[in-house]
């Protein structure tokens, strides 16, 4: 069936530059299916080759190898004419904005609409109406040097809604925001995502960005794919270590283990480590409160975060268990047998 | 004030109306500065624009086509335009039949400036935002509209800017041709004002020019002020 296809399919792709001589291999057989109304994050480190993999999809980036199919159209066999016409379907927002900076808010937004062969009074109704979706329907005829960072990306946003395009490209679009800002313009595509059912690919290197309004995440590391599957599952079992790093910067426990460990607290500590990772309505108290009635085992709760991801929570929480040693033993037994993920944490053999 | 004229500046009363005289001169240079000027523009443009979107990483890139047109504009540059004049006479009398006065000037000062310019435009049209050029590409805009649209929309302020700067010099290429034959204000200051120690009439040419280039400079800074956001 046609639907079960993805809006967006790119199979085996390799992007390789040739630079004074040295080959650089930027994306590594990369494929990635997104299907309609997803929204689908890609993560990675500056350097990861996001940006070129993304470019890959309206072919601003031509791969050197593999098949980007978009909306059923085999994107590498178009003609040029057709291909800008393929492009007008894909909307894209960028980390700078890249708006025209002779053209007023209004004159950006009219800019794709040009030749759109709408008549002028069809177009401002459109801009319009672009502009009111994005809250600047006053800003109209300001020019961007006016405005702000995050006003700009809202012009851009428009920018790139203007041809009813059905998927939304957004590389780093909110790299260069400060955090609220970010949020607001997160959620302002969540909800395009929703009202519009808009495509949407976003790409980052922000695990906060991901988690605020993704529902599939793929990592990228050195041009490959290392980890893909549903937020829920990237968030609460990580695989990879680089997976694991970003949710742990994103749920704070990487810092508290590092706090815990250069403050000395390591020395102190009786018992052992355990880091227990939950999804769904398992909550923190009973499980600790289970632990001492089954075994009398106290558990001595260091850190604990609880999130929302999807409407599902997601939680993590950090003890040291403390009785008979034969009694934590089968506290841990008992925890493996819950749907819980525990991981037990030896610091002083870790090191840094 | 008629008398205070006559006392200070004889030689430019004496030479002011006539065939040689300075209103006949005034007209001459402007004619050959504009008259070039828009034949060098043209050109200018379309090889700036050329080395822009044929660079490697122009938005259609030709390796072959840039690497010669590169050569070729900076051979051009290279000539002295002393030299120039005298080198292209049999073309200049192809194009406009006549090597001497204003109109016989024109070939080697469209040619002279027109590469000059050329480096001018693409040195501008470089500086517009590659991160705009491939938004317009991503919004599915043709490459000619990209030039039109986004590259001398964008980079209109650095155009008028090097527009100026390139009519300026061209105005001092107009005194240089004057005195080899083109007429005007460069003819009258060498061959009236200097060669027959008429002091006032080369003073008075030099300070027709100054003006020519303030009131350019001026109409140029003020242009590029009303476009600039």
């Amino acid at each position: 069936m046609a639907e079960q296809n993805g809006i967006i399919q790119l199979k085996k792709i390799d992007v390789t530059f040739q630079n004074e001589g040295k080959t650089i291999e930027a994306v590594k057989d990369v494929s990635i299916d997104v299907k309609k109304g997803d929204v689908f994050g890609v993560i990675g480190y500056s350097g990861a080759g996001k940006s070129t993999l993304v470019r890959v999809i309206n072919l601003l980036q031509k791969p050197t190898a593999g098949t980007v199919i978009v909306n059923g159209q085999n994107m590498l066999e178009l003609s040029q004419k057709d291909l800008r016409t393929a492009r007008r379907n894909i909307g894209m927002i960028f980390q700078h904005f890249n708006l025209m900076n002779s053209l007023t808010v209004y004159g950006n937004v009219d800019f794709p609409l040009r030749d759109s062969g709408l008549s002028k009074a069809e177009r401002k109704q459109k801009i319009d109406k672009l502009l009111d979706i994005v809250g600047l329907s006053d800003r109209a005829n300001n020019y961007p040097s006016q405005l702000s960072g995050g006003q700009k990306q809202r012009v851009a946003i428009a920018r790139a809604l203007a041809n009813d395009p059905e998927i939304l490209i957004s590389d780093e679009a909110t790299s260069a925001l400060d955090p609220k800002t970010t949020t607001e313009i997160l959620d302002l595509l969540g909800r395009l995502n929703k009202e519009l059912g808009i495509t949407i690919v976003i790409i980052t290197h922000e695990m906060d960005a991901i988690k605020q309004i993704c529902n599939r995440v793929s990592v990228m590391e050195n041009g490959r794919l290392i980890e893909e599957g549903d937020l829920l599952s990237i968030f609460g079992n990580p695989k990879e270590q680089l997976t694991k790093d970003f949710v742990n910067t994103s749920t704070h426990i990487g810092s508290v283990l590092d706090e815990i460990r250069d403050s000395g607290i390591v020395d102190k500590l009786s018992g052992r480590l355990i880091e227990l990772n939950y999804i769904g309505d398992s909550t923190n108290e009973p499980i600790v409160v289970e632990l001492y009635k089954r075994f009398q085992v106290e558990a001595n709760i260091l850190f604990s975060n609880i999130e929302r991801l999807q409407n599902t929570t997601v939680g993590i929480m950090l003890f040291a268990l403390t009785g008979d040693d034969d009694k934590v033993e089968e506290a841990i037994k008992y925890l493996n047998s819950l749907k819980v993920n525990v991981k037990e944490i030896d610091l002083k053999k870790e090191g840094k | 004030m008629t008398g205070l004229v006559n006392k200070f500046l004889p030689n430019v009363v004496a030479n002011w109306e006539g065939d040689n005289g300075f209103v006949t001169a005034i007209w001459q240079t402007l004619y050959m500065t504009f008259v070039s000027a828009l034949f060098a523009g043209i050109i200018g443009i379309i090889l700036g624009i050329l080395l822009v979107v044929t660079a490697k990483d122009g938005i259609t890139p030709h390796k072959n086509f840039y690497y010669w047109l590169d050569k070729l504009v900076n051979l051009f540059r290279s000539i002295p335009f002393i030299i120039l004049l005298a080198v292209i006479g049999p073309f200049t009398k192809l194009i406009v039949g006549q090597t001497i006065g204003p109109t016989g000037a024109l070939v080697p000062l469209v040619i002279g400036t027109a590469p000059f310019f050329a480096r001018q435009v693409q040195l501008a049209l470089v500086e517009v935002d590659p991160g705009v050029i491939e938004a317009a590409e991503a919004i599915g805009l043709s490459p000619m509209k990209i030039i039109f649209r986004v590259y001398l929309r964008e980079g209109l302020p650095e155009l008028i800017r090097s527009g100026t700067l390139t009519i300026i010099s061209l105005i001092g290429l107009t005194a240089m041709a004057g005195a080899v034959g083109g007429g005007g204000l460069g003819n009258m200051a060498i061959s009236v004002g200097y060669q027959r120690f008429e002091n006032d009439v080369t003073i008075v040419s030099m300070l027709f020019i100054l003006v020519l280039v303030f009131v350019i400079q001026g109409l140029g800074d003020l242009a590029v002020r009303k476009l600039e956001h």
